[in-house]
């Protein structure tokens, strides 16, 4: 796999051929990417996002929603406390039934498939609008992060001196308190504001994650701003920010890319984390998290109503899986302390 | 050293600063009402009271001002009284704990703390025991399955898996219960004849002589420090992990090789200590996490530490109390941070030099 490798370390130049990708995206970029396609694991996590993936854009065929309106809102069969078992009959206004399932089971009864949780609301419609909600949530919360890290790192790295020095003690003192803790406390700010809706935990997730790509990029910059093309960039006449984001930040920018979409993950265990404990989303909402968190009240009879833990659970624990599979191939393409090792 | 130590020290009150800074940031997205708590046990909501309220306590004041109250107190121009002050150690009231937020977590820390106590040593011991390994092994049976258990691991939420163990071990078996006593245990605990030394139960038990009830209270902690550790365990095996074979990499590993050494002195002695220096942060930092309450465990085994007050708390809406439990947590976390950093020096020469 690391064939270049002598080849790097004699300081010979490369005989090999360097294909018109590797040209495109450069030598370091080029392995992460082949990393991704040639690791074992990689392979199976990017798989699996496939796959969620899919279930997130089919995700009105599979289950196509009780009202259009607010599809996120899971139908439920009655109101009963007590959860009902997988396979159980559909008896109070159930919602359309999709058109595979008179394929499948030849019958026109919709049943509960994952069965209900308490207040009867339908597991399997959970789960599969559960995947669109993890989507939405994650990308959201990875690209504002990334977006407001970037703007911070990279003016901060530019501009040095007092505006380095001030910005970065923000981060600072963004970073003295641990992560979810900070995202409760803003979520709790944030409820009586926006209600309860996914956005006040979506918020605060955002208002304290985007610290580490600051840092990141602040620190690529650093070293890239003292390069020629900069200067040349200044020679012709550009400045501020026109040098900054148009020349410096997307020569700089692709490791912190590659580490906060790997973020997406951990940012939707976050985000189901508050969910679980009940700040966030209201309750019925197709979230993951939020589902689980119905387990709560069952924890002495779980060994007859396991289904409520371990569909949500298992969807949430695959997701998460899934792109710490691909960002752990990533980060070892890309960690240079990893290469002496790996030979 | 001493030097480095000194600069180190002289940076905690910056930190510190930094804390009561972000925590009276989250404070001004309250309204001057809300933020009443802080002064106040019962917020009156006729209109000419909150008014009378807002004044007495200088919540119009300009926001330094309000800082400053916020930090010493403020005298009370009616009674002529200090209230208020988190230097005093005045959090403010605690609706949710119907008493004042100090009190809340002083009567929670002993829970959380013997929690850790218990947690730390598995949860260290056993992690960097799997890195090891797994990297001297680099590549063979052990350390590919470490590495699979430590990806899945790392991306198990900790509440799935608590959720999960309780499944099995409590509600089909029925062998370790959430909470934190039996209810016999906690009527022998509260009860005249036995002395609350330090409130944790296992060791008030053991000076108690009452093994029974050692016993129940280390039942009632065996799945949430499971849980806890696993989590744990997969972030310290990928840090041990990767720090030894860096290590292992090294030249003056192979010297060590080379004349001779068994293989078991080159990694024990020659490897290991190094290799264990960044662990020392994350290990450091954990043992806060632990200390500052776990939110999701103590939650999900119904366990009343810090974390499940907090969020309680948090459900309820009671911000003032949340922010109680954050300035505690923060504070905990930079003071473990000094203590790692401190270690860091003692154990690494090219810090305390460099």
């Amino acid at each position: 796999m690391m064939n270049n490798s002598s080849i790097q370390n004699s300081g010979i130049p490369a005989l090999r051929k360097v294909g018109w990708l590797e040209k495109l995206v450069g030598p370091d970029n080029y392995r992460a990417f082949r990393a991704l396609i040639t690791t074992p694991a990689a392979i199976l996590g990017l798989v699996l996002l496939a796959i969620f993936a899919f279930v997130a854009i089919a995700a009105p065929i599979i289950a196509p929603p009780a009202s259009s309106r607010d599809p996120y809102r899971i139908p439920r069969d009655g109101f009963s406390p007590d959860p009902r078992p997988m396979g159980s009959e559909w008896k109070r206004n159930p919602p359309p039934l999709p058109f595979w399932w008179r394929f499948i089971m030849k019958t026109d009864g919709w049943i509960h498939i994952l069965g209900t949780a308490s207040g009867q609301w339908d597991i399997f419609y959970g789960v599969i609008w559960g995947t669109r909600t993890a989507f939405r949530v994650g990308i959201t919360i990875t690209l504002a992060t990334l977006v407001i890290g970037v703007l911070v790192g990279s003016i901060a790295a530019y501009y040095g001196g007092i505006v380095d020095n001030i910005l970065m003690r923000i981060v600072d003192i963004f970073l003295t308190l641990p992560f979810l803790m900070a995202a409760l406390i803003l979520a709790t700010i944030l409820v009586p504001r926006f209600g309860k809706s996914i956005y006040p935990a979506v918020i605060s997730l955002i208002g304290f994650g985007w610290m580490g790509y600051a840092r990141l990029i602040r620190g690529d910059i650093l070293s890239l701003k003292e390069r020629e093309f900069v200067l040349a960039a200044r020679a012709l006449g550009a400045r501020g920010f026109r040098i900054l984001f148009r020349h410096i930040v997307p020569n700089a920018i692709f490791p912190t890319l590659v580490v906060a979409s790997m973020d997406v993950g951990s940012y939707v265990l976050s985000f189901a984390a508050l969910a679980f404990l009940g700040i966030g989303v209201e309750v019925g909402y197709a979230d993951w998290g939020q589902l689980l968190s119905f387990a709560r009240n069952w924890i002495s009879s779980l060994a007859d109503y396991w289904y409520i833990v371990v569909w949500p659970g298992f969807a949430l624990v695959l997701f998460v899986l899934a792109w710490n599979l691909v960002g752990d191939a990533l980060r070892d393409a890309l960690d240079p302390r990893m290469r002496a090792v790996r030979r | 050293m001493t030097a480095y130590i000194i600069r180190r020290l002289l940076l905690l009150p910056v930190l510190l600063f930094g804390v009561t800074v972000i925590i009276f940031g989250l404070l001004q997205f309250l309204s001057p009402v809300e933020r009443s708590a802080l002064y106040v046990r019962e917020i009156p909501h006729t209109e000419g009271a909150v008014e009378g309220i807002i004044k007495r306590y200088g919540l119009d004041q300009p926001i330094y001002v309000q800082y400053w109250h916020w930090l010493v107190g403020r005298i009370d121009p009616v009674t002529g009284k200090r209230v208020g002050g988190i230097l005093r150690g005045d959090l403010g009231y605690s609706r949710v704990g119907s008493q004042p937020v100090a009190s809340l977590i002083a009567q929670r820390f002993p829970a959380t703390a013997e929690l850790a106590l218990w947690a730390v040593v598995p949860i260290i011991g056993v992690g960097i025991w799997l890195g090891v390994q797994s990297a001297v092994r680099h590549n063979r049976f052990f350390d590919q399955v470490a590495r699979v258990f430590s990806i899945i691991g790392w991306s198990f939420p900790t509440f799935v898996f608590g959720l999960l163990v309780l499944m099995f071990f409590y509600a089909k078996l029925r062998w370790f219960p959430p909470g934190r006593l039996s209810d016999w245990a906690s009527a022998i605990v509260n009860s005249d004849q036995f002395h609350q030394y330090t409130h944790l139960h296992t060791i008030d038990a053991l000076l108690n002589l009452r093994f029974d009830i050692f016993w129940d209270a280390l039942k009632h902690m065996i799945l949430p420090i499971l849980t806890l550790s696993y989590l744990n365990w997969a972030l310290l095996l990928r840090i041990t992990r990767s720090s030894m074979l860096e290590v292992l990499g090294q030249d003056y590993v192979r010297t060590a090789r080379a004349k001779g050494l068994p293989e078991r002195l080159v990694i024990n002695r020659h490897a290991r200590p190094n290799a264990l220096i960044p662990v020392v942060t994350i290990a450091g930092l954990m043992v806060a996490g632990l200390l500052g309450g776990v939110v999701i465990t103590e939650t999900v085994f119904t366990y009343p530490g810090i974390g499940s007050a907090a969020a309680q708390a948090a459900i309820q809406l009671d911000v003032v109390t949340v922010l109680g439990f954050a300035l505690f947590n923060g504070t905990v976390l930079i003071l473990a941070n000094l203590v790692v950093d401190i270690l860091y020096a003692v154990i690494d020469p090219r810090v305390r030099l460099g």
